[in-house]
C-alpha cells in the first residue's frame, strides 16, 4: 500500500487551483432573528479560515449558505469571482463535514466515501479504488468494510472527511466537526485535518466556537458577532491586537482594570492618547473608544493574564482570591481594592508563596494597552 | 427475545410459559379439531376439501391483490408525506398525526355506511356524466378499487406510526444534506441516502397493512365483496371442521407472507444483520 502521505496526481492539480471564496454583504433573517446582517468575508486560495463566534452569531448560517443549504435574503457568494448564489447544493463544488455524525448508516466506510463518485457515475472498480485511497489518506485503510455503527466517533468523522474530499472539491466546509468528540481525539484529529488541508492545499472554511481550536489550526481567524464580521486576522494578531473589546474578550482570557483616559494632546502627554492605570501612565494601543472622547473619561484597560505582573507586597493594596495550578503556570485571581477581579498567570515557581489571602501589588509592563469603554 | 441463560430469572420463564399457553393452546386445539374427526381418526380430509370448495382460490387471490395494492398506495402516500414533514414542515406534524389517527376514532361501521351512501348517491346524480363509469369501475367485483381506498385510510394510523418511528431514528436532514454535498440531487438523495435507512420502518408499515387487509371483514362484507375473510365466514356455517381448517390455513398464509416480506426486506441490510456490539 502507498504510505499515507503520498498524493495522486489529480490531487496535486487540484492543489494548484485552489479557489477564492467571497461572501458579499450576506443577509438572512429567520422570522424576527437576524442570522446574518451584511456579512463580508473573503477566503484566500488554499487557506484554512476559521469562523469563530458564540453560538447564534450566524457562523453556521454563513457556512450553510456557502454549501447551498440556505439562500441569502440578499448579497452574493462568489467562488473565483463567479456568482454561485443560485446554484443548487449538489452542483456546488464543496465538500462538507457535519457536526453530527452524518455517515450513511446503510453503507460501509468504502461505500460512504464512494457515494459521491457513484453519483458521478464513476465505474465501480475505479470508485472503490479511489475510496480506498482516500481512506488510506485519513488513516483508516483497514476499516473500509466497517459500517458506521462499528466505528468510533473519531473514525466516523475521518470517514466523513474522506467522503467530503472524494469529489476533489474546490472548497472544504467543516461545520464544528470535532465538537462531538472527546478531548484527546479532538486534539489528534485537529492536527490531522490541518495536515491534510495543507497537503491538498484546499481552500477550507472551518466553523468553531472553540477559540483554542481556531487559533491552533487556522491560517486566519474571522470572529463573528451578531451576524457581522468583527475582525479577521492571523491567530497571533488576533490575540495580540484584537480590534474590538468583543474580540479581545472572546479570544483568550482578558481582565478589565479601571483606568482614566487622557486624550491625545492633553497636558503632560506626548501627542498620543494615554491612560492612567494602576498608578502609572501607559499609551493607548490603537484608537481610544469614541464614547470616551472627553478628557479624563473612565475606561477599562484590557489585559491578558500573562502580561499582568504580580509581586508579593505586605503593604500591597490587592489580595489574592484564588489560585489554580495549570502545570507550567499558576493562574491567580486577584481582587483590587475597588473589588475588580483580575486574572494573572505566573510561572509555577514564582507563585509558590502566593496563596489565597496574600497581599500583592499588581503592575503592567510598559507597553501600549487596549482600552474599552467602562462597562457598568 | 431474551436468551434463556442459567441466570434468567424464574419469573421470566413463568411469564413465557403462560403467554405460550395462552397463544398456543387454542391454536393446537383448532388443529386437533380439524385433523381428528370422531369415528375416523386422523385425517387431512378437511384441508383437502378446502381446495375443492367453490371460491377458495379466487377469494384468496383477491385478498392478496388487495393487500399488495393497499401496501403500495399507503407507502406511496405516506413515505413522501412523512419525509416532507421532517424536512420542511415539522410544525405540521401534530396536524398530520391527528388526521392519520382519525380512522381509529371513527367506528368502522360508520365508515362503511358512509362509503355505502356515497356509492349509492354517486351513480344517481352522476348518471349522465363520465363519472358514472368511474363509480362502476371502482366497484368492479373482480378488483374493487373502493376497498383499496378504504383499506388505505384504515391503515393510515399504523403506517404513520411505523414510519414516524423509523424517521425518528434517522437524522433525515443531515443525511439529505450530506448526500447533496456529495453531488446528489434532492430526489436522488432521498432515494439513496434516506430510503435505505427506512427499510425497517417500511417493512413494519407493510406488515401492519398486510395483516389489516387480510383480516378485514366488516367493510368488504357490507359493501358486498368477497375477499378471503368474507369467504371464510360464508362457508363456516355449513361445515364445522372445514371452517376451522380454513382459519388455521389463513393464519399460516399470513405468517408465511410476513416471513416472506421479512426475508425479502431483511436481505442486503448489513447494518441489521452484521453483529451489533
Amino acid at each position: 500500500m502507498t504510505p499515507a502521505m503520498t498524493l495522486t496526481a489529480p490531487e496535486k492539480t487540484a492543489a494548484t487551483a485552489a479557489a477564492t471564496v467571497e461572501l458579499r454583504s450576506l443577509r438572512r433573517s429567520f422570522g424576527a432573528t437576524t442570522a446574518l446582517d451584511g456579512l463580508d468575508l473573503t477566503v484566500r486560495p488554499g487557506e484554512l479560515l476559521a469562523l469563530l463566534g458564540p453560538s447564534g452569531c450566524g457562523k453556521t448560517t454563513a457556512l450553510r449558505m456557502l454549501a447551498g443549504f440556505e439562500t441569502p435574503d440578499s448579497g452574493e457568494i462568489l467562488v473565483d469571482g463567479k456568482d454561485i448564489t443560485g446554484v443548487p447544493a449538489h452542483r456546488r463544488d464543496a465538500g462538507m463535514v457535519f457536526q453530527s455524525y452524518s455517515l450513511f448508516p446503510h453503507l460501509d466506510a468504502v461505500d460512504n466515501v464512494a457515494f459521491g463518485l457513484r453519483m458521478r457515475k464513476v465505474r465501480t472498480a475505479e470508485r472503490r479504488a479511489r475510496a480506498a485511497e482516500l481512506l488510506d489518506l485519513v488513516g483508516l485503510a483497514d476499516k473500509g468494510g466497517r459500517f458506521p455503527h462499528q466505528l468510533s466517533g473519531g473514525q466516523q468523522q475521518r470517514v466523513a472527511l474522506a467522503r467530503a474530499l472524494a469529489l476533489r472539491p474546490r472548497v472544504l466546509l467543516l461545520d464544528e466537526p470535532l465538537s462531538a468528540l472527546d478531548a484527546k481525539v479532538r486534539l489528534t484529529l485537529r492536527e490531522e485535518i490541518r495536515r491534510l488541508q495543507q497537503e491538498l492545499g484546499i481552500t477550507t472554511l472551518f466553523i468553531t466556537h472553540d477559540q483554542e481550536e481556531a487559533l491552533s489550526m487556522a491560517d486566519r481567524v474571522a470572529v463573528m458577532r451578531a451576524g457581522r464580521l468583527e475582525q479577521i486576522a492571523t491567530p497571533a494578531e488576533l490575540y495580540a491586537r484584537p480590534a474590538t473589546a468583543f474580540v479581545a474578550e472572546f479570544v483568550g482570557t482578558m481582565s478589565r482594570i479601571p483606568g482614566r483616559l487622557r486624550p491625545a494632546g492633553a497636558s503632560g502627554t506626548s501627542g498620543a492618547a494615554s491612560v492612567e492605570v494602576l498608578g502609572r501612565r501607559l499609551l493607548v494601543d490603537g484608537t481610544p473608544p469614541e464614547a470616551a472622547g472627553t478628557a479624563d473619561a473612565e475606561v477599562d484597560v484590557l489585559v491578558r493574564p500573562e502580561s499582568v505582573q504580580v509581586a508579593a507586597d505586605d503593604a500591597g493594596p490587592a489580595r489574592v482570591l484564588a489560585t489554580s495550578f495549570l502545570g507550567a503556570t499558576v493562574r491567580l485571581t486577584v481582587a483590587l481594592p475597588d473589588g475588580t477581579r483580575v486574572k494573572a498567570d505566573l510561572p509555577a515557581h514564582e507563585a509558590a508563596a502566593l496563596t489565597a489571602g496574600a497581599a500583592v501589588r499588581l503592575s503592567l509592563p510598559d507597553r501600549p494597552v487596549l482600552v474599552a469603554p467602562r462597562t457598568a | 427475545m431474551a436468551r434463556l441463560t442459567p441466570t434468567t430469572a424464574p419469573w421470566r420463564v413463568l411469564v413465557l410459559a403462560v403467554a405460550a399457553l395462552y397463544f398456543l393452546v387454542p391454536l393446537a386445539a383448532s388443529v386437533v379439531f380439524t385433523v381428528d374427526v370422531p369415528g375416523q381418526g386422523f385425517t387431512l380430509d378437511a384441508y383437502a376439501r378446502i381446495l375443492d370448495t367453490e371460491g377458495f382460490l379466487p377469494s384468496l387471490l383477491l385478498s392478496l391483490e388487495l393487500a399488495a395494492a393497499t401496501v403500495a398506495v399507503v407507502l406511496l402516500l405516506m413515505v413522501p408525506a412523512t419525509v416532507a414533514l421532517r424536512l420542511s414542515a415539522p410544525k405540521l406534524r401534530p396536524v398530520v398525526e391527528v388526521v392519520c389517527s382519525l380512522p381509529l376514532v371513527v367506528p368502522p361501521i360508520a365508515f362503511v355506511a358512509s362509503i355505502g351512501t356515497v356509492l349509492k348517491w354517486g351513480p344517481e346524480h352522476l348518471s349522465r356524466t363520465p363519472l358514472f363509469q368511474t363509480f362502476v369501475a371502482v366497484q368492479n367485483p373482480g378488483f374493487p378499487v373502493v376497498l383499496v381506498l378504504a383499506y388505505a385510510v384504515m391503515a393510515l394510523p399504523f403506517a404513520y406510526r411505523a414510519l414516524d418511528a423509523g424517521l425518528r431514528a434517522v437524522d433525515v436532514r443531515t443525511l439529505v444534506e450530506a448526500a447533496r454535498s456529495c453531488g446528489a440531487s434532492m430526489p436522488y438523495a432521498l432515494l439513496r441516502a434516506v430510503l435505505p435507512n427506512l427499510r425497517g420502518a417500511l417493512l413494519n408499515a407493510s406488515f401492519l397493512t398486510l395483516a389489516l387487509v387480510l383480516g378485514e371483514f366488516t367493510t368488504a362484507q357490507l359493501l358486498g365483496f368477497r375477499p378471503f375473510a368474507v369467504w371464510i365466514v360464508n362457508i363456516s356455517g355449513s361445515q364445522a371442521q372445514m371452517s376451522v381448517a380454513v382459519s388455521v390455513m389463513s393464519l399460516l398464509v399470513t405468517w408465511l407472507l410476513l416471513l416472506l416480506l421479512a426475508g425479502f426486506g431483511g436481505r442486503r441490510t448489513p447494518s441489521t444483520t452484521t453483529d451489533r456490539k
